[in-house]
């Protein structure tokens, strides 16, 4: 069925929403159940909000989202693999004028790339970076991750994650949240309808302060892995409320619009 | 800027070291950002340009790191920026991910490398032991950088200026290789005023947003059947295109008997070995590789079918080497002079690997 014949309306029929333009119309390669394909939507209908799609730039990072480009129509370069960072600070300060954003998983970030995303922030460097946290590796099958919960079972831990071997999950909202030049540091969940609707005002702030020149943009979102999790997406969904939430609690942990600016 | 006469064009003189020319002449070749990291000996080049890039309307970023370093001028290349990064051998290690990745996606920068001994940490001092790692790609992969090779600081100067032609013609990444001599000597440099970077610089493929045209991409990754193959064969013709920017320095080598071949700082005092030499009636010259890649290898292999015997002189243990015997093979072999990373050369030290390349004719 082509595009605009799935879009056209019964006589009985009204449109709820809108499909963004810059979604590209395709199907994605992500499996059943995760939360990338309701990221990346945020992220469009954030962009289209603002009017700020043709002057934006993504830089893409590496894992399972490598492939955003496929799916949202904006100028966009890869990064090697946690440098997303450094790359989107070399692209905002070649064009201040652009709004400049990185997308990333919680292995390139919290692991590779820790050195490169605290110092950006610390920079206070006038990009958004939206952080998609799933707990696992997910394109490479599903290893522990830096956000791996104790006792949760992955290939490269399959006993569990030990605190006294492996050390704590890191909480990434909460760090960057403790650095000088972030303008706007939240967490926010995927799980349920309500949660994402908190969680699409909390990318929309991340973006606001940099377009502003108020300083570094951060948005944590928990996200379901159904396949590395070996669940379905309705238990994945239970999972991130019963098991991440407790650990990540969702909630703005910086925002200098409410309060003391940044330089 | 203390003696910015760049600004001006008057051919006036200056006074400056090696990688102070290095600062100036990306100045005057229109780089507006530099990305860093603290590493001696080259810290007079972030230095400069922290003072003066943000008078040129330009930006300095201090970087955590040398990969973040390089990450940053990738992202700065893929907005079309000429822009530049520095450090000295340890921290051009660490930049490797990144230009391997610039490389693969066709992304044009410039990155000098004043190269300190090593392995490991080696010392301060200069040597040429990153031959290798710069003329044969030095990350992962199959790719080449342009490698320019100053022997003065002029030439560091002009060099600067070249390199980013060359890094925008090609879409490429461009190497600056000098050593702790060159970067750390003061010569009097003429600057002068290259024509103007063209508004319409990069304007086909950089990023700026997509507005009235379609999304555009900058990517090295190729998983679809046969794109990766595809992506490697164009790369390979345009390194093979590139051979047109080989330059080297002559240097009596028309009526010698023997060509020794040295680049950069290494060059030049072989240069002093040769005048010495011939004082005493010795038919030495000399070529000295102004590019290491492209390399003068048909400019070698001519001089070796006029029946010229040939010494490669290096600061390292034997890296150049290889490429002068594979540019003259099958009709000669070239001798090798090291001279050992962690000692500094003089002339003299040149004269006796010369005579004896000379006494087994």
């Amino acid at each position: 069925m082509q595009a605009d014949e799935r879009l056209a309306l019964a006589d009985d029929e009204q449109m709820a929403f809108e499909v963004p333009d810059v979604l590209v119309d395709r199907a994605t390669h992500y499996c059943p159940g995760c939360h990338h394909g309701i990221a990346h939507r945020l992220v469009a209908e954030v962009l289209e909000e603002m009017g700020v799609v043709d002057d934006t730039i993504c830089v893409a990072s590496i894992g399972c989202s490598v492939f955003i480009y496929n799916y949202l129509a904006v100028d966009s370069v890869e990064a090697p693999h946690g440098r997303a960072p450094a790359v989107a600070t070399g692209v905002k300060r070649g064009r201040t004028d652009k709004i400049v954003f990185t997308y990333q998983g919680d292995g390139d970030l919290a692991s590779i790339g820790l050195a490169e995303v605290m110092h950006a922030a610390n920079r206070g460097e006038r990009i958004t970076i939206v952080f998609v946290n799933n707990t696992v590796y997910g394109m490479t099958g599903g290893q522990m991750a830096p956000t791996t919960l104790i006792g949760q079972k992955t290939t490269t831990c399959p006993g569990g994650r030990c605190r006294d071997r492996e050390g704590m999950p890191i909480r990434m909202a909460e760090i960057i949240a403790g650095l000088g030049g972030v303008a706007y540091s939240a967490r926010a969940s995927l799980d349920s309808v309500k949660n994402i609707r908190a969680a699409k005002k909390a990318v929309r702030k991340a973006f606001d302060v940099q377009q502003q020149g108020l300083g570094f943009g951060f948005v944590e979102l928990l996200s379901g892995c159904p396949t590395n999790w070996r669940m379905d997406a309705v238990k994945a969904n239970t999972r991130i409320r019963e098991e991440m939430i407790p650990y990540f609690p969702l909630g703005v942990y910086k925002d200098v619009t409410e309060g003391e600016g940044v330089c | 800027m203390p003696h910015n006469t760049t600004d001006t064009g008057t051919p006036e003189r200056i006074f400056i070291k090696g990688n102070e020319a290095i600062a100036h002449g990306a100045l005057a070749a229109g780089c507006r950002c530099y990305f860093g990291y603290p590493i001696t000996p080259q810290n007079d080049i972030p230095e400069m340009m922290s003072y003066a890039l943000p008078d040129a309307g330009g930006e300095f970023v201090q970087a955590e790191s040398e990969v973040a370093s390089a990450n940053m001028l990738l992202g700065a290349a893929a907005a079309g920026i000429r822009a530049l990064t520095s450090s000295s051998s340890p921290g051009i290690s660490l930049m490797q991910e990144a230009i391997s990745y610039m490389a693969g996606s066709e992304l044009p920068g410039v990155i000098v490398n004043m190269n300190r001994g090593g392995p490991g940490l080696g010392d301060i001092g200069p040597s040429q032991g990153d031959y290798f790692q710069s003329v044969k790609g030095g990350g992962h992969g199959d790719y080449k950088l342009l490698v320019l090779a100053p022997a003065t600081c002029q030439e560091c100067y002009d060099m600067m200026v070249q390199a980013f032609d060359l890094a925008f013609k090609y879409r490429n990444p461009v190497m600056v290789l000098g050593d702790a001599i060159v970067g750390q000597m003061k010569e009097p440099v003429t600057p002068w005023k290259p024509a103007a970077v063209p508004a319409t610089e990069a304007a086909d493929w950089r990023l700026e947003g997509a507005k009235g045209r379609k999304p555009r991409l900058l990517k090295s990754l190729f998983l679809e059947d046969g794109a990766l193959a595809g992506q490697n064969r164009h790369l390979q013709a345009k390194y093979a295109a590139m051979q047109a920017e080989a330059k080297a320095e002559s240097f009596l080598t028309e009526d010698a008997e023997l060509i020794v071949v040295a680049y950069g700082s290494i060059g030049r005092i072989a240069k002093s070995a040769i005048r010495k030499l011939r004082a005493q009636g010795h038919k030495v010259g000399l070529v000295r590789p102004q590019t290491l890649f492209p390399f003068p290898g048909p400019l070698l292999r001519g001089l070796a079918e006029q029946g010229k015997r040939f010494l490669t002189i290096e600061h390292n243990c034997g890296q150049m080497v290889e490429d002068v015997r594979l540019s003259i093979r099958g009709i000669v072999d070239s001798a090798f002079y090291g001279h050992m990373p962690g000692e500094m050369p003089g002339s003299d030290d040149f004269l006796a690997p010369i005579l004896d390349a000379m006494g087994g004719k």
